[in-house]
């Protein structure tokens, strides 16, 4: 089985949000929750970049960690879910992400957080593989259609990688040795404890 | 001087200010230091990698926050290992208590006759507090230990039901539980003003232990020192509470870290004093628990734990039920 990762190429994102986009409409996002967004650091500034960055899909998730009710599990691609009718809506799993990746809509008063929803690296849920009730409450399975992750299948200047995590640093390696300069797989060193040598 | 002081400073931080710039465009990899040369140096200080975003939604803003990991540690090590200690071990020593020590006893016993000790709006107040403070521990309990305690007994679907019913009591029962503290602390902070006394009633122990009992005002200083545990320990608890409950109203998200671990620890502190309060106004303490049931305690418990209070009772009472001074009983003269 593969170990599904992402990596984003910031030497090639043009910060077109279109990852974005193509995710909200995939996966039919609520109001306000963006499982996928693009932040740009040193924003114009020389070495400005901009990285699209969602769920990494942790080796070790801290987000199952800390999870009270133990609602996560991985899947046999390595891609970290969770089970929505399990969820509390606590918000720990917030405090525990590196990345920002769990959201949550809000619902009744005060900070009443609803379910919390994040990237599922469109793999939809626990439910039957591709059913109405998945695709309601988790979005998109296409990888049980064999297809990859939209975010990164529409990418237009292929910065955003999405597949198994050998075979994607292979081809941004090669990037790097052919145009003698990158400047790192982002997220990698906090989210699988490694990084991309070139 | 100054003056002069202060243009050199100037010249100093702008040269160090240039000799910066060129050292970054000498950087290699087109200026800037590579994603985990970044990610590693934030990690070890403990900095976020911060953007900008377009969309709405600023939070998401915070491209890697390391401080994550910590909260994680904190969460399942350091909180988990506090709280077990803490509640385990208080427990632990209530129970060997009992055992050697058993009930403490009116050592002149009853008496029948009884003395008021607190009202109605005392012992309301009292129950509203305790109650909600019960279901604040259970529910807060659960959100560290359950998983590893209660779901693999009741399963996981019961376990989210009861989960989230806990949750939703939690985040209600936080305002009567703040509301009986404001009102606790009016009505009993004159009487829980440290003096001299405690500190004679803390060197006997409380009479725990030598068996004696050390004269106590309204309030002795093993009850004072309840009573602003859960004033001071409820009320800040509160607080990192409301910060959790209202996210990014007040605080980002290292904020909110940092309220839930002292959100956490303190409450944890707290449910061990609570255990060790339970216990000697019920089962440790013969007539103690009447106090705040009927509010009467009897007459000779009273003069054995709070004989200063009982002789303040009685002088207050004589002076009602004594003449107005000038006046002459009939016949005597």
């Amino acid at each position: 089985m593969a170990r599904m990762k992402f990596l984003c190429d910031a030497d090639r994102c043009i910060e077109c949000n279109a990852c974005v986009t193509a995710c909200k409409n995939e996966n039919d996002v609520p109001w306000g929750i963006n499982r996928r967004r693009v932040v740009t650091i040193n924003d114009g500034k020389p070495g400005e970049r901009s990285i699209s960055m969602a769920c990494m899909h942790c080796t070790d998730a801290p987000c199952a960690a800390v999870c009270p009710v133990s609602c996560f599990y991985t899947t046999a691609d390595a891609v970290v879910l969770h089970d929505k009718d399990l969820c509390i809506g606590c918000g720990y799993c917030f405090y525990a992400c590196p990345f920002g990746a769990p959201q949550y809509p809000r619902v009744g008063n005060f900070g009443g957080r609803g379910k919390m929803d994040k990237c599922t690296y469109c793999a939809g849920g626990p439910q039957q593989d591709n059913t109405a009730v998945e695709y309601a409450q988790y979005g998109a399975n296409r990888l049980a259609e064999g297809k990859l992750p939209l975010c990164a299948e529409m990418c237009s200047t292929k910065a955003l990688l999405a597949g198994d995590g050998e075979i994607i640093a292979s081809i941004y390696k090669e990037r790097v040795q052919r145009r003698g300069y990158g400047s790192g797989a982002w997220g990698w060193r906090t989210a699988y404890r490694e990084t991309v040598t070139v | 001087m100054t003056k002069r002081l202060i243009v050199a400073l100037l010249a100093l931080m702008l040269s160090a200010g240039g000799v910066a710039a060129q050292a970054q465009t000498q950087a290699p990899a087109r200026g800037q230091i590579s994603a985990e040369e970044m990610e590693l140096q934030r990690a070890l200080q403990g900095g976020r990698i911060e953007g900008r975003v377009s969309i709405p939604d600023q939070k998401a803003a915070s491209l890697i926050q390391p401080e994550g990991r910590e909260w994680r540690q904190f969460h399942n090590r350091t909180l988990a290992w506090t709280g077990g200690i803490a509640v385990l071990g208080m427990l632990g020593i209530v129970v060997l208590f009992y055992a050697i020590k058993g009930r403490v006893r009116i050592a002149s016993g009853w008496s029948g006759r009884t003395v008021l000790r607190f009202n109605l709006l005392e012992r309301a107040n009292h129950w509203m507090v305790a109650s909600s403070f019960i279901i604040l521990a259970l529910s807060g309990l659960n959100l560290t230990f359950g998983r590893y305690l209660l779901l693999p007994l009741i399963g996981p679907e019961a376990f989210t039901t009861l989960s989230l019913w806990g949750k939703v009591a939690h985040n209600y029962l936080a305002f009567p539980f703040t509301l009986g503290l404001v009102v606790m602390l009016l009505l009993w902070v004159k009487d829980n003003i440290p003096n001299r006394l405690d500190l004679a009633w803390l060197k006997a122990g409380g009479g725990f232990f030598t068996g004696g009992h050390p004269a106590a005002g309204r309030f002795n200083a093993g009850q004072k020192l309840i009573f602003w545990i859960t004033v001071l320990g409820g009320g800040i608890v509160a607080a990192s509470g409301y910060v959790l409950l209202f996210p990014f109203s007040v605080t980002d998200i290292a904020g909110q870290q940092l309220s839930h671990m002292v959100h956490g620890v303190l409450a944890m502190l707290m449910i061990a004093a609570m255990l060790a309060h339970i216990y000697i106004g019920t089962l440790g303490m013969e007539g103690a628990l009447d106090a705040m049931t009927t509010g009467r305690v009897d007459y000779n418990w009273a003069r054995e734990h709070h004989s200063l209070w009982v002789e303040e009772e009685t002088a207050k009472a004589r002076g009602a039920v004594a003449p107005p001074p000038g006046i002459k009983a009939a016949g005597a003269d």
